[in-house]
């Protein structure tokens, strides 16, 4: 499952001397320093779904108020556990998770809607059964009178979306189904937002316009946590990243940093994109 | 010659042009046609799979790609059409028919059963011979096919990276880890034909690199491999060749190399900035080509000239709907 970063399976970590900048970062003393004043932050996270299964192994994350955070790692490393942890859908077994310097650790997903927190999960993101527009209307369930102003915001990012209001959602293609979730989402006009792979599915020119979309609500004032498969491009658009492997950090850095890191690049990245790219 | 130039040799004189013939085709679409109300998710003329080649099937959300995998494999009744698989009809079977036949796919939504181990999804997936063929169980006693699948899971998953994950149930696989379970199970079957429905999306990279090297063994030992992407980097390294769907029809077929100098390929699927790193500056401002997108996408949204969004080239007009899909 894990591309295998040793030093990282227990506590016994690599001499200062050989790691690098981003797994310096990485750890938890580090981490305690970068993260004072952070917007959201998570702190010794220890998560999991069966009992005496850990997930989340001691996890540390943070943004900061404007940030665009994203997070990598290989598959089943925890990144969907790590949201779900911070958004209230997973007891914490450890560590604490803070808003705005409140401590938000045992709080329902419900309530931390409430306080801005927006969550896109990455899978049975859609209701099925409702149609578009109905599926908007849940976003915004809170404060109905904003369905019309918000609606026209969110379909002005997502032509389709208004184009195709009736249209129940089940029926809907992959790509298609991704943009009712992103949009139910944003129709909050939440101050966070907590995005699990918002690009899967998505065809090129989409997943750009996705990135280049994330970048302009995040100007509005949005601060976004991002889990990306597509690693390169959500670096490219990221403030700082990390990348999670076994339920802890691996390494940490601003995001060009990580896409220059030859280990990152070699145990995360992979060769296949980039050489074409023009950085 | 290795299978991969030697399928690539006779690729090479095929005209890179929708519904072009193939020297050996394995599969043979014509006039296959599916809509959804007012909608004509499918409309396809003439289509040929060359028999022993990766062809990358590619295109905007909503083109149909899925629409046609359903039809082809008997999950979806299409309004009209008829396909052959090896010369012989293949329209009309059921779904368990067509995956006896050879022809095997996989599915963008997955579709394990989350109440079954990993390992009893597997098997699930394997050819029951003992059970359906009166010589086979003369050959193969139960016991010794049941070891032999087994086997085969195992070494599947481990390739796969699922091994640990053998006895969990599939309902709590990561995202990622339910898209391999998917193709492995698959490849359970022994297909003669594998149609992938995204196999990619939601898979780190560091793995799809080692897994797109397996599918590219599997088809130098002679499958035929139809496999739907939305990742250029993917499309470009697996292809042998690519045939373009957009608004139900093939607008483009071509070798891999010819798809970025495709003008209806770049306008209605690509877009002009896909193989561009995305650049901004240190106040998250755009700047050179990404300033460009930018300015592009903020005239359609102004409504400047709205039929260059892929979206509204890619969808039809509002529609009642006609429930959920399969
Ligand atoms: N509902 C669940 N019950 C039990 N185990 C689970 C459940 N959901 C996830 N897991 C396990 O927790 C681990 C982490 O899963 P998670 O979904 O957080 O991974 P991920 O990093 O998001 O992976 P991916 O990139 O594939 O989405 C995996 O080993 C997974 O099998
Ligand atoms: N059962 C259905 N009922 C109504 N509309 C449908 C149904 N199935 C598909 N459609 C519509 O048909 C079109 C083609 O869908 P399809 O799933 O084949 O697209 P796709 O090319 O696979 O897209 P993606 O890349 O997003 O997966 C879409 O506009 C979709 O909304
Ligand atoms: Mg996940
Ligand atoms: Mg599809």
């Amino acid at each position: 499952m894990s591309t295998g970063v040793e030093g990282n399976t227990g506590n016994a970590e690599p001499p200062a001397g050989q790691a690098s900048p981003a797994e310096l970062a990485a750890r938890p003393a580090r981490h305690r320093e970068l993260a004072e004043g952070a917007l959201l932050r998570g702190d010794g996270l220890v998560a999991g779904y069966v009992p005496g299964v850990d997930i989340l192994t001691g996890c540390n994350f943070f943004l900061r108020e404007g940030e665009i955070v994203g997070i990598i790692g290989p598959n089943g490393a925890g990144k969907s556990t790590l949201l779900k942890a911070m958004f209230g859908l997973l007891p914490v077994r450890g560590g604490t998770v803070a808003l705005r310097d409140s401590d938000i650790t045992a709080a329902k997903a419900h309530v931390l809607v409430t306080k801005g927190v927006g969550y896109v999960p990455q899978r049975n993101n859609v209701f099925p059964s409702l149609s578009i527009e109905e599926n908007m209307q849940m976003g915004v369930y809170l404060r109905p009178k904003t369905f019309a102003t918000r609606f026209e915001v969110v379909c002005s990012l997502f032509p389709l979306l208004g184009q195709r209001r009736k249209t129940k959602t089940g029926s809907l293609s992959g790509g298609e189904r991704q943009m009712v979730a992103m949009g139910r989402a944003l129709m909050m006009e939440p101050s966070v937002l907590l995005l699990d792979e918002p690009s899967a599915g998505l065809s090129p020119m989409l997943q750009d316009e996705v990135f280049v979309r994330i970048k302009k609500i995040n100007a509005a004032g949005v601060s976004v946590i991002m889990v990306e498969q597509n690693a390169r491009r959500c670096l490219q658009v990221c403030d700082r990243g990390y990348v999670l492997d076994q339920g802890r950090n691996a390494y940490t850095d601003t995001g060009s940093a990580l896409l220059s890191d030859p280990k990152v690049v070699d145990l995360y990245l992979g060769t296949l994109a980039g050489s074409g790219e023009t950085h | 010659m290795p299978a991969d130039e030697a399928v690539r040799a006779a690729l090479a004189g095929v005209a890179p042009e929708p519904g072009a013939a193939k020297p050996d085709p394995i599969l043979v679409v014509d006039d296959v046609t599916r809509a959804f109300g007012g909608l004509k998710a499918v409309d396809v003329a003439h289509l040929e799979i060359q028999r022993g080649a990766i062809t990358g099937l590619i295109g905007p959300n909503g083109a149909g790609k899925t629409t046609l995998f359903n039809l082809l494999t008997g999950f979806d009744r299409p309004g009209s059409g008829r396909w052959r698989f090896d010369g012989r009809p293949l329209h009309g079977l059921a779904p368990h028919r067509v995956a006896r036949r050879g022809v095997v796919r996989t599915f963008q939504l997955t579709k394990a059963l989350a109440k079954l181990s990993v390992l009893d999804n597997m098997r699930l997936g394997a050819p029951k011979q003992t059970g359906e063929s009166f010589f086979g169980a003369l050959l193969t006693p139960w016991g010794r096919q049941e070891k032999a699948n087994t086997e085969k899971a195992h070494e599947l998953l481990v390739r796969f990276q699922l091994d640990a994950k053998a006895d969990d149930l599939a309902g709590s696989l990561s995202g990622g880890q339910r898209k391999l379970l998917e193709m492995a199970r698959a490849l359970m079957m022994d297909p003669t034909v594998i149609m992938l429905d995204e196999p990619m999306a939601g898979v780190n990279p560091a793995l799809t690199e080692s897994l797109l090297r397996h599918v590219k063994s599997l088809r130098d030992d002679g499958m035929t491999v139809v496999f739907v992407e939305h990742d250029m980097d993917v499309i470009r390294d697996i292809s042998d060749w690519v045939v373009v769907m957009a608004q139900g029809t093939v607008i483009a077929e071509g070798p891999p190399e010819a798809l970025s100098s495709n003008k209806d390929v770049v306008d209605a699927y690509l877009g002009a900035h896909h193989d561009r790193a995305l650049e901004f500056d240190a106040e998250g401002n755009p700047i050179g080509e990404t300033a460009e997108l930018v300015t592009e996408m903020e005239s359609v949204e102004l409504g400047v000239d709205p039929s260059q969004t892929p979206t509204a080239q890619s969808v039809g007009l509002d529609r009642p709907d006609r429930g959920e899909r399969t």
